[in-house]
């Protein structure tokens, strides 16, 4: 089904000057859209151009629009010589094609070139017309909203979760290909980009097919990866979770404050099934064009009859413990057959969501995870569409056993990811078992569950914690006894999980980051070998990196886990393990042990002192512990809960698994058999070394506080100021002597470096949280490890938020003492006003204001800023030759009352930029999201042999991810957007080689773009429909009341 | 282990006010670190040194991106890359262009060239500024001279606008610019006593009146041809100036002039009877270095010959400021009773200017 792509050439500006006699450029523009390009006037002689071109038009397929980016390629042109090229810019077209997202694509992008970076900024319009409403979803899959959040976003509602879509393509990569030899870097780093822009756009729409054949309508949870392979390829894979949304049509329903709803809000549901024809036909169509794919599309209809022979080949990585009280019974087991026929059905009955809805999670079991270590096969054949498809469908089949073992038919909060080193690839697969509430997956089920559960509704705050498994048939032994909350289930002592915490949960304390880092060294080794050696090494790390999270977890006095993510990272001479998780107190669960020390030769005196010493030592960062988390659970007596236990004995058992190549599968039982998990024996250095290491995590400073998940645990009255940030840092090991202990040491050091410095660079924001912290590791080269860190910072309140709701009362009245006066004052008041209602010193509230409402004069900004505004003004004055400036009496006075009328009156347009927030985080405190305007998707490469003269590698890295973060901003600024949320740098693949002078970076980030409005901003303009452009609701704001 | 790349990106661009000083004054990453070490942030932070210097580093690092953009401070509004609040990059701007007084009074009223340039080895050593912060001082004087040499209008404002400077900064600016344009001798010894506030005061009054610009000062035409180099000291009013040597070349006029001026202050003066006796000397040195304003050579030694001819000659004699002030009121009012006298509006604009600067530069 056509539709039509218009593109307009406005302006560009700050161009590089391309003529060096002249200083100047003569530039003109490209633009491609497939195969058809079109070309703007040479504009002479300008680094400022104004081409205004007339509207350049692409009459294509939608299929064609879903998957094809908008190529735009600014020229300098050269009358004898071929033209140079000065940069271009991507524009993913799809947020064009939702019925409801953006309508228009407009504004100043970045002109980028892989080898000199950003060079000035080019006005661009893009808008789609989609012909033929009624069919025109037939053959593309246009209308799949896609999201990054990894929850139900803000204004929609989930009316079923359908489930699991996955899909992969593959190519060759150009950067191996024959002809890379003989073409420039730059003209290779474009088609790098251009084709994974291509691929991303091909997997989305098939996956967008999957989900209309599921007979959803968006995916939620979407995560998009490359794999770079080398030699052997290139492949961009997808996860995501089907769902059926529904636009939420009164905003008022969850923020009473918001009196009227705007007009945007009460669009169209988004429920509309868009094609009511594919899931009958099947998935025929989107074989047409599969030259790439591996993946049988019908994967996710295939029956999955070997999952339960596996259970006793394929062992498990269980990480929870627990088993189900008898009384349990009949409500659990109805839950069981419903959720078992509604997920029996899907060969993975996964979900890449992290929060639920209310109700949605009945139980949790633990995290399960896969690994397997795979050899890229030299000779890539793209007909014989087996091999990565096949190598992901085997480990999901092993998460999906894992998942049955423990009791549970779901696996939540699953990711995947792979480590590539040569030619050897690490696929891991992780998630957490879970017994989910039926009535969100099926269609017709959904009213009758609904009461039932309205009715059965005890369980909530501690439900989740309950085993799902059998007690008398535990999957592994473990430590249970009655939930410390309603006393009636049997809960496990701790609880590992990769979801984030539930809503309801009641948590006691705050929470922490809790990190498990480890090395190990490995032989050099080529192909088999090298796998095999690697497979082995895989169970001990898992193993160690268990122990460690679990020894940190109770020297933190906490119990259970959320956000766990264990990343095994492969590199030619070593294997890292760095595990991540937030750790907190669940209310429900036992109050954890403390840590024991053993001697292994108790009759040496001296030796006895030191063990002792170190008891101390453990006991007593315990005490501090709790005391910085605040953790003090309300002592109860063990006779209340006394029941018959089954095991007293606290043990731990860890199965894990990997397969390797050649399919042989081992199995590893590495439980701890007979020893006390918690009895930290002391017989070797190692061990030793163990100890010290977990003494040697230092808290962060008074004031802050970190976790991994999207809120910390324990905080709830944030503030506004927010402040998303990537860190990365590479260290060169010395390659002399190089043990496992120094490289553990190195390492940690790394990491706590790391964090120490991001708590330094952010000590003026404090008291503040960093969420959603994310560390990658990566071993670029021998004797290179790589940590790169994105988080957000975020302030709030030390005081109780008792406070918030006050504040919110007095900001009323003073909103309705404003309402008289006349209108030129009433900006000035509603700055003050929410001046005073944000505890804020002025200058953090200086990005707020500009952020929102710089249409609103700065009566409160500084000095500086308003003269900066005053001279604006003045030079719009002089240039439009009306005054001639005598001004000192403005000057004396530049917030005098004389220009303010002025001042409020310019169009931002002319002032600085707009304010583009970033966060890793689905929502952006003390603000709504009031719209989703579609997925960012973004893949950049950077290329210098200047690498000395920019900086080094340092220098050249900080300015292009600058680069990275102007480029997302300035897409989403253009969708008319003020916000990413769920931003995730996935890949920042970094080489160098100083002595070539040279360095190359790959990056790669996604989000989605969004418009938010402040809640403050939200009562005030309450009669006006929040602008989905920042800018212009700043300027029409004041008007408003 | 060593640290091969070590950074900090943010979406908001983190400026630390702190390393953001040390970093203007020119300080290299390892004497920053030092310094701030010295300051005693260690201790309130808890941080280590090598925390620290990762920190430096990075700001320095983004301070060195961003200096491309401060040389074009409109840039820093409208580019993409950084994030800054407004309040920042005003910050930013103004942090930048500052100058130290002691190192304007080294170069103002020289010529902004490459020759002056090499001279900033001996004035860092003599001020004790560092030579990058000489050379980025030196630079900035240098490129809003470039910016506004050729421009129409008030000085001020297209400073302000080119540059986005705050009022009081764009004022030095101008005066700067003003000094380097005529090459006023500012150096000598005789002149060490002079800060740059009184330099200052003295060209933002005669860029007010002596001026090109000044010529046509009805603010009611804004496209006169009249309205632009600020810069350029009014060529025919020089040449005017001649004029005024009949008060002293002619004796009666002379002696005419001292009786009015000497009636209106006895009594009223403490230092009358020097006053009175110096008269004619005060006289022929305000009349005559008006008179020799013609030559370029002269012009650049006004201030010189200002403090030589009248400053000195009062302060050694102890006038007290109240008593200058009285006698060049008086002197210059007198003349407008002197009926021979037919230069009235010329002495004004003369006068006018001279006696607020005389005033200004009359102090120890």
């Amino acid at each position: 089904m056509p539709g039509k792509l218009k593109v307009k050439i406005v302006a560009g500006r700050h161009l590089p000057v391309m003529d060096r006699a002249s200083d100047l450029t003569d530039a003109f523009v490209e633009v491609k859209f497939g195969n058809t390009t079109f070309k703007t006037d040479v504009y002479l002689k300008s680094l400022n151009p104004q081409w205004n071109s007339e509207w350049f038009k692409f009459e294509v397929d939608d299929e064609d629009l879903q998957d094809e980016p908008l190529q735009i390629t600014v020229l300098d042109h050269d009358t004898y010589s071929a033209n140079d090229a000065i940069g271009k810019v991507y524009i993913d077209i799809d947020p064009l094609l939702y019925s409801e997202a953006a309508t228009v694509i407009s504004g100043w992008f970045p002109i980028y070139d892989t080898i000199h970076g950003i060079r000035g900024e080019i006005n661009v319009v893009v808008k789609v017309d989609l012909f033929n409403d009624l069919n025109r979803f037939r053959q593309s899959s246009c209308g799949v909203k896609f999201f990054c959040t990894t929850s139900i976003p803000k204004c929609y509602r989930a009316v079923i979760i359908h489930g699991f879509v996955e899909e992969l393509v593959v190519n060759e990569d150009p950067e191996y290909q024959w002809i890379d030899r003989i073409r420039t870097p730059r003209a290779s780093n474009e088609a790098r980009q251009r084709l994974i822009s291509l691929m991303s756009g091909e997997l989305q729409r098939k996956i967008g097919l999957k989900v209309l054949e599921m007979r959803g309508n968006a995916v939620v949870g979407y995560l998009q990866c490359f794999d770079l392979e080398g030699e052997s390829g290139l492949v961009v894979r997808a996860i995501g979770t089907a769902c059926t949304l529904d636009k939420l049509s009164s905003p008022a329903a969850f923020l009473p404050a918001c009196n009227s709803p705007s007009k945007e809000m009460k669009e169209i549901p988004f429920n509309e099934d868009p094609n009511p024809n594919t899931h009958s036909s099947g998935p025929s169509t989107p074989l047409k064009n599969q030259t790439y794919s591996f993946s049988p599309s019908k994967s996710y209809s295939r029956q999955s009859s070997s999952s339960d022979t596996d259970l006793s080949l394929t062992p498990k990585t269980g990480m929870g413990s627990g088993s189900a009280g008898k009384e349990g019974g009949p409500f659990k087991a109805l839950l069981r057959q419903q959720t078992q026929s509604a997920l029996e059905q899907r060969e993975f009955p996964f979900f890449t969501l992290t929060a639920f809805p209310p109700g949605f999670l009945v139980h949790v079991g633990g995290v399960v995870s896969a690994r397997s270590v795979k050899l890229l096969d030299r000779i890539h054949n793209p007909d014989e569409p087996e091999t990565r498809d096949a190598w992901w469908a085997e480990i999901r089949q092993e998460i999906k056993s894992h998942a049955k073992a423990l009791g549970c038919h779901a696996v939540v909060g699953y990711s995947e990811s792979t480590s590539i080193c040569e030619e050897v690839c690490i696929l891991s697969a992780s998630g957490t078992a879970a017994v989910l509430n039926p009535r969100f997956l099926q269609d017709g089920t959904v009213e009758g569950c609904l009461e039932q559960r309205l009715e059965e509704n005890l369980p909530t705050r501690c439900g989740f914690c309950h085993i799902p498994y059998d007690e008398l048939n535990m999957p592994f032994p473990a430590h249970l006894t009655y939930c410390y909350n309603c006393r009636k289930q049997k809960v496990p002592d701790v609880l590992f999980t990769t979801i984030d915490l539930p809503t309801d949960a009641t948590v006691i304390g705050k929470g922490c980051l809790i990190q498990a880092r480890l090395c190990r060294l490995k032989k050099k080794a080529q192909a088999e070998a090298n796998a095999t050696a690697i497979s082995n090494l895989l169970p001990f790390m898992e193993y160690e990196v268990h122990t460690q999270l679990m020894n940190k977890l109770k020297l933190k006095g906490m119990n259970a886990l959320f956000g766990l993510r264990i990343q095994i990272t492969v590199g030619e001479n070593m294997l890292m393990g760095l595990a991540s998780a937030t750790g907190v107190y669940l209310a429900a669960l036992p109050t954890p042990g403390g840590i024991q020390i053993a001697g292994k030769t108790p009759n040496d005196g001296s030796y006895e002192q030191h063990i002792s010493h170190m008891q101390k030592k453990i006991n007593d960062t315990i005490a501090k512990n709790k005391e910085l988390y605040e953790i003090s659970p309300p002592e109860i007596s063990e006779e209340i809960i006394g029941s018959p236990i089954p095991e007293p004995r606290q043990r731990s058992r860890l199965l894990r698994s990997q397969s390797e190549s050649s399919d042989e599968v081992t199995e590893l039982d590495l439980s701890h058999g007979k020893k006390d998990a918690f009895v930290l024996e002391i017989d070797d250095t190692d061990a030793m070394e163990d100890v010290h290491s977990l003494l040697t995590d230092v808290p962060p400073p008074s004031g802050f506080y970190s976790c991994n998940t999207e809120i910390m645990p324990g905080i709830n009255n944030w503030t506004s100021e927010i402040q998303m940030f990537t860190s990365v840092r590479v260290i060169r090991l010395s390659s002399l002597n190089l043990t496992n202990q120094a490289l553990n040491k190195n390492f940690n050091d790394l990491c706590e470096n790391l964090l120490k410095s991001l708590y330094f660079k952010l000590r003026s924001m404090i008291p503040c949280c960093l969420c959603h912290v994310n560390f990658t590791v990566s071993l670029p080269e021998d004797e290179l490890i790589q940590v790169t860190v994105t988080a957000v910072a975020i302030t709030f309140d030390k005081n109780q938020a008792l406070q918030t709701t006050k504040t919110h009362v007095e900001k009323s009245l003073q909103r309705a003492s404003t309402d008289n006066e006349e209108l030129l004052q009433f900006p000035l008041e509603l700055c003050s006003d929410s001046l005073s209602s944000h505890p804020l010193p002025p200058a953090k509230e200086h990005l707020e204001s500009a952020s929102s409402n710089s249409g609103i004069p700065a009566a409160q900004r500084d000095r500086c800023s308003s003269w900066i505004e005053l001279i604006k003004l003045k030079a719009q004055t002089i240039r439009r030759g009306s005054i001639k400036t005598t001004v000192t009496v403005e000057k004396a006075s530049p917030v005098g009352d004389g220009n303010f009328r002025n001042r409020s009156a310019p169009p931002c347009a002319n002032s600085t930029v707009g304010v583009v927030k970033m966060t890793p985080l689905s929502f952006i405190p003390g603000a709504k999201i009031t719209k989703y305007l579609g997925i960012i998707n973004m893949f950049f490469i950077r290329e210098t042999t200047s690498l000395r003269e920019e900086g080094g590698v340092s220098g050249f890295l900080h300015a292009f991810i600058a680069e990275v973060f102007a480029m997302v901003r300035a897409h989403v600024a253009a969708l008319g957007g003020n916000a990413v949320v769920s931003y995730i740098m996935k890949q920042c693949v970094f080489m160098e080689n100083p002595n070539k002078n040279q360095a190359q970076c790959l990056i790669n980030v996604s989000g989605d773009a969004v418009v938010f409005v402040r809640e403050s901003d939200l009562e005030v303009v309450s009669t006006q429909q929040p602008t989905a452009n920042c800018q212009s609701s700043c300027t029409e704001g004041e008007v408003t009341t | 282990m060593t640290s091969e790349l070590d950074i900090f990106v943010g979406n908001t661009t983190l400026i630390d006010e702190d390393v953001y000083r040390l970093w203007l004054d020119g300080y290299s990453v390892t004497d920053a670190v030092a310094l701030r070490v010295r300051s005693g942030i260690l201790e309130q932070t808890g941080a280590t040194a090598a925390v620290l210097q990762s920190d430096t580093m990075d700001h320095y690092r983004t301070f060195h991106m961003l200096e491309r953009l401060l040389h074009a401070p409109p840039k820093l509004l409208h580019q993409l890359i950084f994030q800054i609040p407004p309040s920042r990059q005003a910050l930013l701007i103004e942090r930048y262009y500052a100058f130290d007084e002691a190192f304007v009074r080294e170069v103002l009223g020289k010529k902004l060239s490459k020759g002056t340039k090499k001279d900033l080895d001996d004035i860092s050593t003599k001020t004790g500024i560092t030579l990058k912060s000489c050379r980025r001082q030196f630079d900035n004087f240098k490129r809003v001279f470039k910016v506004v040499e050729e421009m129409r209008g008030s000085l001020v404002d297209n400073i302000q606008q080119h540059f986005l400077l705050s009022d009081r900064l764009a004022r030095d600016y101008a005066a700067i610019v003003f000094f380097a344009n005529n090459r006023f001798e500012t150096g000598k010894k005789k002149l060490q006593y002079l800060s740059f506030g009184d330099f200052a005061f003295c060209a933002e009054l005669m860029i007010q009146n002596w001026t090109l610009g000044a010529v046509g000062e009805a603010p009611t035409v804004p496209d006169s041809q009249m309205d632009d180099m600020d810069m350029d000291l009014d060529k025919e009013f020089l040449q005017d100036l001649k004029e005024l040597k009949v008060l002293v070349a002619d004796k009666d006029l002379l002696d005419l002039h001292k009786s009015l001026v000497c009636t209106a202050l006895r009594g009223k003066l403490g230092v009358f009877s020097e006053m009175e006796a110096n008269f004619k000397n005060l006289s022929r040195g305000l009349v005559n270095v008006a008179a020799k304003l013609t030559h370029n050579k002269d012009v650049r030694d006004l201030f010189v010959d200002l403090v030589e001819k009248f400053v000195e000659p009062c302060r050694s004699d102890h006038w007290p400021l109240s008593d200058v002030r009285f006698f060049l009121n008086q002197y210059s009012a007198s003349v407008h009773s002197l009926d021979g006298f037919r230069h009235q509006t010329l002495w004004d604009r003369y006068m006018g200017t001279l006696r607020g600067c005389l005033l200004r530069l009359y102090h120890d």
